[in-house]
């Protein structure tokens, strides 16, 4: 009891310990809290939940590489895409009209580990010739990877099934499941159990399953020998170097980390749709998981969780909805002229506000990083470092004197 | 009994960056379990040359044995896991990094947990820390830092970071220490506090190899000099016989008409 109550008492005031522990009441309520708060109709939120789960686990991986190692990586998608197409080749009848004439239907459970580690080698394959490059550098090389990725997917033909993309990928399977009254069903014991779009409480399920197996491992990661060479290789490569890290296989290592992340969250993705498509790994995604990363604040895990959660919401939630409220909002001030389009050119408060989307999200991204330019909860280090950003910028740049 | 080998053997190092020489053609050899002296004007190369030795620069031409192993051009990861390691002339701290951190991270070369210990947290991997932690400890104690353990590495006083520079690098488990120059605007005190340092990692069986400017603590401290004026060895031997070089003194002083 006393045990359980310094436990308490020594967390309280960390900030990190106390996010997580929100994070994981809330994931736990939020199904239940939905399904109430709508009525029994709130599976499409819950489902909506589960995608933003992979948003989660792609910023979490980030983290790693952008964070930890301090290497800007502006082509993350192109992982997230390996990961979903190797999962979609592994996993549908898809090889079966390639010249391979066979199909794989490997089992969801494997299939997902073949996509991270395909994605992991591409991550060291592309990381092994750039990660000598510094800085700006990388960042441009990532970039164009993550441009000739999807286009290669689009245009390898058969392969790849082109522009069309490969569908009905396999769904993930257990052994069996609970169902209760959570889904609106009664206790049951379900066996040899699909995942299906009919029961998204189940993705929802097997998404935070996931991120709590990833969350321990980078956490791992980065209390361990690794993540304290990561932090020194991001502060003084030569310094880490002198001092026996092997800095090109350290970042090598990171950089692969993060990719197979971002190949596993791309593999549950492709199963989770059952649909694969060049169309959704373009830059955008990149962009987004590093503004989930930098906003939620960079090398802290809870933090990067917390900018997938904040950015999601507002991307896939408040804007999609924005049009819609805005239009109530303007028929209950007895402002119902707003809503109509005029001859003048106005097309209506809710057309105005859907064309605007991008710029509200701009200005509320601006906003965060005006009011807490460190992120939402940053680690201890970069709230040092940015303290003290000023007389860094004053010193001599550090050279090595001949 | 066979005379003990030199620990560090420079041969006919030369390093050019585009026209500029900046050492030349220098050779010598580190005695084993000795304090060995560089000492030179500014820009003679001495920095240089240690970036030469520790594999931060690779040298144009010559051989670097450390030893009888040859290390020349050898990234500086590998010369510090063969048992080479340095401190800066512009103390070089991971600076957000608490100071036992710091310490820590030097051990990274000598640990043997794997990708999978550290992902798992295996029980290796958790002694392995625990071990490592207490060394740290331990030499934060020799230099004197114990106490600082947890603070950033940048909130502490200039000498406190010199010494901490120190205890990285004795992290690394070395059998050769290059220290660039240690001294540098100490107050005498902390001068001998340093020399009584330098005795100790001595006594721990580390070669020590040494750049400094102040006179004093060359000529107490060292067994043996090398002189080094614009890339060029100008004078080697004992303190006193360096001392009364005429080259040395000309270096130093200026050539008198």
């Amino acid at each position: 009891m006393t045990r359980a109550r310094d436990f308490v008492r020594s967390n309280l005031r960390n900030p990190n310990a106390i996010a997580y522990f929100l994070m994981a009441v809330g994931a736990l309520l939020f199904p239940a809290i939905v399904q109430f708060a709508t009525g029994g109709s709130g599976d499409y939120l819950v489902g909506l939940a589960a995608d933003g789960g992979i948003y989660m686990l792609m910023a979490i991986g980030l983290n790693v590489v952008v964070g930890f190692a301090g290497l800007l990586d502006l082509g993350y998608a192109a992982f997230f895409a390996i990961g979903s197409y190797t999962y979609a080749l592994v996993a549908s009848n898809h090889l079966g009209v390639t010249p391979l004439g066979h199909s794989l239907h490997v089992p969801f459970w494997i299939a997902l580990f073949i996509g991270m580690l395909v994605a992991a080698s591409a991550g060291a394959l592309l990381g092994a010739p750039t990660l000598r490059l510094r800085g700006d550098y990388l960042a441009i090389v990532t970039l164009g990877f993550g441009e000739i990725v999807p286009r290669v997917f689009r245009n390898a033909g058969i392969w790849t099934g082109g522009v069309p993309g490969i569908s009905a990928l396999d769904v993930p399977t257990l052994p069996g499941w609970f169902q209760g009254p959570w889904v609106g069903q009664d206790f049951a014991w379900v066996p040899d159990f699909r995942f299906t779009s009919a029961n998204l409480t189940a993705y929802y399920v097997l998404m935070i399953v996931l991120i709590t197996f990833v969350v321990i491992l980078v956490n791992n990661l980065y209390n361990s020998r690794l993540g304290r060479a990561w932090m020194a290789v991001r502060e003084d490569e030569t310094a880490a170097a002198a001092n026996g890290v092997n800095t090109v296989s350290i970042k090598l290592l990171a950089f692969s980390i993060g990719a197979a992340t971002s190949g596993f969250a791309g593999a549950f993705y492709g199963a989770k749709l059952s649909y694969v498509s060049s169309e959704n790994f373009g830059f955008i995604v990149s962009v987004t998981v590093l503004a989930m990363v930098v906003l939620g604040g960079m090398g802290n895990i809870p933090g990067a969780m917390l900018g997938a959660i904040v950015l999601y919401f507002i991307l896939f939630w408040l804007l999609p909805n924005a049009p819609a409220q805005m239009q109530q909002l303007a028929s209950s001030l007895g402002l119902d002229w707003l809503n109509q389009s005029n001859p003048n050119g106005w097309p209506g408060i809710a057309e105005v506000v859907s064309r605007s989307k991008y710029v509200i999200f701009g200005l509320i991204l601006v906003g965060i990083m005006l009011l807490r330019p460190q992120g939402l909860l940053p680690s201890q280090i970069r709230k040092q470092e940015l303290k003290h950003a000023e007389h860094e910028a004053l010193a001599a740049p550090r050279q090595l004197q001949a | 009994m066979d005379p003990i080998p030199p620990i560090l053997r420079v041969e006919g190092l030369t390093k050019r960056f585009g026209g500029l020489v900046a050492v030349d053609n220098v050779s010598f050899e580190v005695p084993t379990g000795e304090v060995f002296a560089l000492i030179g004007p500014n820009g003679a190369g001495k920095t240089t040359l240690f970036n030469c030795i520790t594999g931060i620069y690779k040298p144009t031409l010559g051989q670097v044995t450390f030893r009888d192993r040859d290390l020349t051009g050898s990234p500086p990861h590998r010369t510090a896991k063969a048992g080479i390691a340095r401190t800066f002339q512009n103390i070089r701290l991971f600076e957000y990094m608490s100071a036992l951190d710091n310490v820590k991270l030097g051990h990274h070369c000598r640990m043997r947990s794997k990708l999978w210990d550290s992902l798992l947290k295996t029980p290796f991997e958790r002694k392995e820390e625990v071990q490592v932690e207490e060394h740290s400890m331990e030499l934060l104690k020799l230099v004197g830092l114990d106490r600082l353990a947890d603070r950033y590495a940048r909130n502490l006083a200039y000498g406190q970071q010199r010494r901490l520079e120190i205890a990285r690098a004795l992290a690394t488990d070395p059998r050769l220490l290059l220290l660039d120059e240690p001294a540098a605007g100490f107050t005498p005190q902390e001068k001998v506090e340093l020399m009584d340092l330098v005795q100790t990692i001595l006594k721990r069986g580390i070669t020590v190899f040494l750049i400094e400017h102040d006179m004093k603590v060359v000529m107490q401290a060292s067994q043996r000099i090398v002189v080094l004026d614009h890339g060029e060895k100008i004078a080697e031997g004992p303190p006193l016989e360096v001392r009364n070089n005429q080259r040395v003194i000309e270096a130093y002083l200026g050539k008198s008409a």
